[in-house]
C-alpha cells in the first residue's frame, strides 16, 4: 500500500516537467554548495590565494579575461565563480537551518496552542499576529540592526524569531480540525498521554501542509538572507554571500562591470525559481484542493 | 437604525474596542523592547557624553539624563516621553529624533503610495486578463512571469532596473528624489517633472514584491466568482462584459485583495528600506539603515515606535473595512 503511494507520487513527479527541472536545479545547487571547496578554482576567503593584482578582471571570453577566472573577479581580486559557490553554501546553510529550527519551533507552538486552546493558545496566537503584522523581513532587519554581534548564527537566530509564525498558524489550523476526530478521542479515552497523542496521532496527519510551507519558506529565507547581506546587516564581511557580492557590484554599476552583479544575481534567481517550481508541484500533490 | 441592526452594532463596537486594546498592549510590549534596547545596548552615557569625557563628566551626564535611577522609574519616564513624542536627540546630529524622522516621512509616504497604486492597478489588471483568457498567449507569459516575480528579491529587481534604465538606456535617474516643492510642512516630489522622473524606478522596484501576489490573488478570486449564480444572472440580463466583470465580479474579488495588501503593510515598510537604500531615496528607511550603522539608538527607537503605530493602525483599519465591506463576517 505504502509502496504504491510512493510509486504514484514518483510518477506524478516525473510527469511534471517543471517540478523535475526545479528539483534538478535544487540538487545541482546543493551539490555545488556542498562541494564548493573541491569545485571552486580558488578559496576566495583565504587571504593567501587572493592577489590584489587580479582585481576587476573581466569574464574569460571577453578581452582582458583570463581562463583562471572564468567569470571574472571582483574589486578584491576574488574569483566570481568561486565566491558564488561559497556563497551558495551560506545561502543553503541559512536556508535549511532556519526552515529546520523555525519550523520545529512554530510546529510545536502551533500544535500546543491548537490542542490545548485557552490562554496558551491566545498568547501564542497574539504573539504570532504581532510578528506577522511586522512581517518577517522588517523584523529581521530591525533585530539584526540592534544585535551587537554579527555572524552567521546571529542571522539564523534573527530570521528564526521572525519566521516561526507561518508554521504555527498553518499547523494550528490543521490541529483544530484533527483533534476532534474519532481516532484522537479513542486515543484519549484509552489513556494515551498528550505528548503521544500530539506526536503520534495528530502530527503525521497535520504534516502535508507544513511540508509545503517549508518548501516555499526555503526560497523565502534564501532571498531574505541575500537581502539582509545586501543591506549590510546580514553575514559579516568575512563570510561569502550572494547578497553581499551584489552589494559590492553595485559600487561598480556605472563602470559597466556587470559581471559582478549579473552572475551572483542569476545564481540566486535560478536557485529560488528551482525551489519554487518544486514547491508548486508539492502543493498540488499534497493538497489537490489548493490547486494553483 | 432599526432594532434588528442594534446587536450587530454593539458587537462591532466591542470588536473595535478589543482590537484597539490589543493594539495598545502590543505597543506597550514594543516600547518595553525599545527601552531595553536604548538602555542596554551600547552605553548611552558614553554616547551622550562623548568618547573623551572624564569620569566626572560621565557622572554628570548619567545624573542629568536620569540614567542613575532604578530601571522601572526610567521605563516610566521613557513611556511618558514617548507619549509626548519625546525620544531624545540623535546621537549623531544632536537634533530631535522624532523631528528628524518626520522630516523624512513625506518622501517615504509618496514612494509607498505610488508603489501601492502601481502594484494594485497593474497586479489586478493582469489578474483579470489572466482569468478571462486563461489559455491565451499573454496569460501564459504573465503566469510564468509571476513565478519569476516571486523569485526575484526586491533588491535585485532594483539593481537590474538601474542597470537597464539608468546605466545602459540612460533614460531615468537612479539616485535621489530630484526637484521638490515645499507645500506647508510637506515637501513633495510629485509636482515637478524631475521629481516624477525620479520616483519611477524606486516605485517600480517597491511595487514589484506585491505585483505577482496581487495578480495571483485576483486570478484566484475571479475564477471563483465567475462561476457564481449572480454573475450568470448578470450575463443573462445582457449586460456588457465590461459591466459584468468590472462592476459585479471585481467588487467581490477586491475585498480579499485589499485585505491582504493592508495586512502585508509591514512588508511594504521593510521593502521601502531596501528600495530607499538602492536609490539613495531620502526617506525614513534610508535614515534607519544609516542610523543602524552609526548605532544612533534614539533614531532607531523612534523609527520602531513610529512604524509599529502605523502598522497597527493600518491593521485595525483593514479589519474594520473588511467587516464593513463583508456583512457575512460576524465577530464574536
Amino acid at each position: 500500500m505504502n509502496g504504491s503511494i510512493k510509486n504514484k507520487r514518483l510518477r506524478s513527479f516525473l510527469s511534471d516537467k517543471a517540478a523535475v527541472i526545479g528539483a534538478t536545479i535544487m540538487i545541482c545547487f546543493i551539490l555545488a554548495g556542498l562541494f564548493a571547496p573541491l569545485l571552486a578554482p580558488m578559496n576566495p576567503y583565504d587571504l593567501k590565494s587572493v592577489d590584489l593584482g587580479n582585481v576587476l578582471i573581466q569574464p574569460a571570453w571577453m578581452d582582458g579575461g583570463s581562463m583562471s577566472f572564468p567569470l571574472g573577479t571582483d574589486d578584491q581580486g576574488r574569483c566570481i565563480l568561486s565566491t558564488i559557490l561559497y556563497g551558495l553554501r551560506t545561502s543553503m546553510l541559512v536556508g535549511f537551518s532556519v526552515v529546520a529550527v523555525a519550523g520545529t519551533l512554530g510546529v510545536i507552538l502551533g500544535m500546543v496552542g491548537g490542542y490545548y486552546g485557552g490562554l496558551v493558545d491566545a498568547f501564542v496566537m497574539r504573539c504570532a499576529d504581532t510578528v506577522f503584522s511586522f512581517s518577517t523581513t522588517l523584523l529581521a532587519v530591525l533585530l539584526l540592526g540592534v544585535f551587537e554581534t554579527r555572524g552567521l548564527f546571529t542571522v539564523i537566530f534573527a530570521i528564526c524569531i521572525a519566521d516561526w509564525v507561518k508554521y504555527a498558524r498553518t499547523i494550528r489550523g490543521s490541529v483544530l480540525e484533527i483533534k476532534n476526530n474519532p481516532y484522537v478521542m479513542a486515543a484519549k479515552a484509552s489513556g494515551a498521554r498528550d505528548i503521544r497523542i500530539l506526536f503520534q496521532h495528530i502530527l503525521p496527519n497535520a504534516l502535508p501542509p507544513i511540508l509545503v510551507v517549508m518548501a516555499v519558506d526555503l526560497a523565502v529565507v534564501i532571498m531574505l538572507e541575500a537581502t539582509l547581506s545586501f543591506l549590510g546587516v546580514g553575514v559579516p564581511l568575512t563570510e561569502p554571500s550572494l547578497g553581499m557580492m551584489i552589494a559590492i557590484g553595485k559600487n561598480y554599476i556605472y563602470a559597466g562591470m556587470w559581471w559582478m552583479i549579473l552572475f551572483p544575481g542569476s545564481a540566486l534567481i535560478m536557485l529560488v525559481v528551482g525551489i519554487n517550481l518544486f514547491a508548486d508541484w508539492l502543493r498540488d500533490e499534497l493538497n489537490p484542493k489548493l490547486s494553483r | 437604525m432599526g432594532p434588528r441592526e442594534r446587536p450587530q452594532f454593539t458587537t462591532m463596537a466591542s470588536y473595535i474596542l478589543r482590537r484597539v486594546l490589543q493594539g495598545l498592549l502590543v505597543l506597550l510590549a514594543v516600547s518595553f523592547v525599545c527601552f531595553c534596547l536604548f538602555r542596554y545596548t551600547g552605553d548611552p552615557v558614553l554616547m551622550l557624553a562623548g568618547k573623551y569625557a572624564t569620569q566626572e563628566e560621565r557622572e554628570m551626564v548619567r545624573h542629568a539624563y536620569g540614567l542613575d535611577q532604578p530601571t522601572h522609574i526610567q521605563y516610566i519616564k521613557f513611556l511618558g516621553g514617548a507619549l509626548k513624542g519625546e525620544f531624545g536627540k540623535s546621537y549623531v546630529s544632536q537634533v530631535d529624533a522624532l523631528d528628524t524622522i518626520l522630516e523624512r516621512f513625506p518622501a517615504t509616504f509618496e514612494l509607498a503610495l505610488v508603489a501601492i497604486l502601481i502594484s494594485f492597478a497593474v497586479g489586478v489588471g493582469m489578474g483579470i486578463v489572466v482569468s478571462i483568457w486563461p489559455k491565451g498567449c499573454v496569460s501564459r507569459i504573465l503566469m510564468s512571469g509571476s513565478l519569476l516575480g516571486i523569485s526575484i528579491p526586491t533588491f535585485l529587481t532594483g539593481i537590474l532596473l538601474v542597470m537597464l534604465c539608468s546605466v545602459y538606456l540612460e533614460i531615468l535617474p537612479a539616485f535621489g528624489r530630484g526637484d521638490t516643492v515645499q507645500l506647508g510642512p510637506w515637501r513633495t516630489g510629485l509636482l515637478t517633472l524631475d521629481g516624477l522622473k525620479h520616483i519611477i524606478l524606486p516605485a517600480l522596484t517597491l511595487s514589484s514584491y506585491q505585483l505577482a501576489v496581487m495578480m495571483r490573488l485576483t486570478r484566484a478570486g475571479m475564477r471563483e466568482v465567475m462561476g457564481e449564480e449572480y454573475i450568470k444572472t448578470a450575463w443573462a440580463k445582457g449586460l456588457s462584459p465590461a459591466k459584468v466583470i468590472l462592476k459585479h465580479a471585481l467588487r467581490n474579488v477586491l475585498i480579499p485583495v485589499v485585505t491582504i495588501a493592508g495586512l502585508s503593510f509591514g512588508e511594504l515598510i521593510a521593502f521601502s528600506i531596501v528600495t530607499e537604500t538602492i536609490f539613495q531615496w531620502p526617506g525614513m528607511g534610508n535614515l534607519l539603515l544609516t542610523s543602524i550603522f552609526e548605532t544612533d539608538q534614539p533614531i532607531i527607537v523612534t523609527y520602531i515606535m513610529l512604524t509599529s503605530c502605523i502598522i497597527l493602525f493600518i491593521n485595525i483599519l483593514v479589519d474594520l473595512l473588511y467587516a464593513v465591506l463583508n456583512p457575512k463576517i460576524r465577530y464574536n
